[in-house]
């Protein structure tokens, strides 16, 4: 006995051994570089057709650094485009919370009554397919060209799939947890709040995500067929259009399509900060 | 003997009462089973679990055996037959951890007395005290996910063993367990057994296991699950690993798996 420790006091210490985890910081970094990568290939793409088109057509697709000089930082363009980003940026967001609010309920509706389920999905489903440009006329004549029609198109579009996703995060629960709550007779209210609800939001939140996208395309559509008001990005890209002034098309292009990449990145962040931790889909 | 030396054993006596549940166990009667879909479970069955008794369940796949639980637990009407048991009083562990992944190991165990009512201290107390006592102290704080399989069977066990159930029912917890977990975890449930002397039934595939825990083994027959034939395992609880090489021990364990394979 005393002679195995003090061979083993005798044996020089093991070397350490350096798998150090790398700094967050440089972590992060690296994962910032496929997407720059990206972004270098996809100006260059923009840049070599831009100068492929002939003289006469480059209005079409000018380079990327006009874009930007003269469509996004220009006074005159700028001071058209934020205000109009923030009209947009409103809309969309006003839209969407209504049909949060309304999914939120749906989908809780149509949980605690099954039968519901079934006799209205495929109309869920239909409300989906509804071509928007088509019934936005009759929107029209229903409530007049105003900031309301706007917001009820913005709706009907990001509607679908909150109850869908909060529904199959509902019922997607672990039987073995749903038969312990009827061993212990816990009531439907109980069994909503502790157990089907907890476990439906990394889906729901994967359906807020799905929804804000819509929302902001429905918020442009919205602005492009009511074309009153003040001016929301929507409207802007007709004017531009109607001016020929494509360094600024492009330019509210690019400032819309960030606002969709806000708003998801946004949902993303929150579903990762709360459910990063227990659930796969909200794993970065 | 001194007269305050009788008071004390006799306070002893009340407390040991209050910490063994005594209750009424399991009765069924002349208990079959045919789902809904044709399939016969079970065979008419007649089984008693005192207070006191641990019964394992063995038999081969798809005989029965947690069918035979579901109805205890109320999870499913008897076809025939009928089963007596306070179902206030009622403890199952399932095969699965089935845990909440987005609550902490604390959160889980309070689960069941939050269902009951319980107030956030007394909740607290018998959550902290079922977790000290099949020893995840330190993993309170800890989700799920970031469990192993062992620990997550514990973090389930202790959430039963909260609201310390009279009649304690089992569906191979440890089965997807390694079998050094699996030796700790059945002398811990062994140790509990003998300390709240709740009536236990326990499904299990394995043979020594059963005969490791139980006070009695059941070998049931293939689907439709019949009781095909009973053991008493005479040997003093909570068992000792040493028993294992018992002779009464390793002889019980041979005539089971004799009948096992007769059987199948
Ligand atoms: N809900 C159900 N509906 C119809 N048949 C079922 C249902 N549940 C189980 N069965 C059938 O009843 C029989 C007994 O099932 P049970 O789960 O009780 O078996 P078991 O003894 O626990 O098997 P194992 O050891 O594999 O877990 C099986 O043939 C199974 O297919
Ligand atoms: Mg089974």
């Amino acid at each position: 006995m005393a002679l195995a420790t003090k061979v083993l006091e005798e044996q020089a210490p093991p070397a350490p051994i350096s798998i150090q985890p790398r700094p967050p910081g440089k972590r992060r970094l690296r994962r910032l570089v496929p997407p720059l990568l990206c972004f270098v290939i996809v100006v260059g793409v923009w840049q070599g057709l831009s100068a492929s088109l002939s003289n006469g057509r480059q209005f079409l697709l000018p380079p990327p650094w006009e874009v930007l000089t003269k469509g996004l930082l220009a006074h005159d363009a700028y001071s058209k485009i934020l205000p109009a980003l923030g009209r947009t940026t409103a809309l969309a967001l006003g839209g969407l919370a209504v049909a949060v609010a309304l999914g939120l309920v749906t989908g809780t509706v149509l949980y605690r009554f099954r039968w519901l389920e079934r006799a209205t999905y495929p109309y869920l489903v239909a409300i989906q397919a509804i071509p928007i440009l088509a019934i936005a006329p009759l929107m029209a004549v229903a409530f007049g060209y105003n900031f309301f029609a706007k917001g009820v198109i913005v709706v009907i579009i990001a509607f679908f799939p909150i109850p869908t996703s909060f529904l199959l995060g509902l019922k997607s629960v672990d039987r073995g947890l749903v038969d312990l709550f009827t061993l212990h007779r816990s009531g439907w209210l109980t069994r909503f709040r502790k157990l089907a609800l907890p476990n439906a939001l990394p889906q729901l939140f994967t359906g807020f995500r799905i929804s804000a996208g819509l929302a902001v395309i429905g918020a442009i559509v919205g602005e492009q067929f009511f074309q009153a008001g003040q001016p929301g990005l929507g409207m802007l890209f007709i004017q531009y259009i109607d001016y020929v002034d494509y360094d600024q098309l492009y330019g509210c292009l690019i400032v819309s399509s960030l606002l969709g990449i806000a708003i998801y990145a946004s949902f993303n962040y929150f579903s990762h900060r709360f459910f990063g931790s227990w659930h796969e889909s909200a794993q970065p | 003997m001194p007269e305050s030396a009788v008071a004390a054993r006799s306070l002893l006596d009340v407390a040991a009462a209050v910490e063994s549940p005594a209750g009424k166990g399991l009765a069924f009667e002349g208990v079959s089973l045919v789902y809904p879909d044709g399939t016969h479970a079970l065979a008419p069955v007649d089984l008693t679990v005192a207070p006191g008794e641990f019964v394992s369940l063995v038999g081969p796949s798809g005989c029965g055996k947690s069918s035979l639980l579901r109805l205890a637990s109320g999870l499913v009407e008897p076809t025939t037959g009928s089963i007596d048991v306070d179902r206030d009083q009622l403890g199952y562990v399932f095969q699965d951890p089935t845990l909440m992944p987005w609550r902490t190991v604390t959160a889980n165990v309070e689960l069941l007395a939050e269902l009951h009512g319980l107030k956030k201290a007394e909740r607290r107390r018998l959550a902290s005290a079922a977790i000290d006592l099949v020893g995840l102290t330190g993993f309170e704080s800890h989700l799920p996910a970031r469990l192993s399989g062992g620990m997550k069977m514990r973090t389930s066990l202790a959430r039963s063993l909260t609201m310390n159930p009279e009649v304690f029912l089992f569906d191979e917890p440890f089965g997807a367990l390694d079998e050094i977990s699996r030796g700790r975890l059945n002398d811990e449930l062994s140790r509990l057994f003998s300390q709240r002397q709740f009536a236990g039934v326990f499904v299990t595939h394995s043979v020594q296991e059963a005969v490791y825990l139980s006070t009695r083994v059941v070998v049931m027959s293939p689907r439709p699950g019949r009781i095909a034939a009973t053991f008493d395992v005479p040997l003093p609880v909570p068992r000792d690993p040493e028993m294992r090489f018992d002779p009464v021990f390793t002889d019980i364990a041979h005539h089971v798996s004799s009948v096992l394979r007769e059987g199948s």
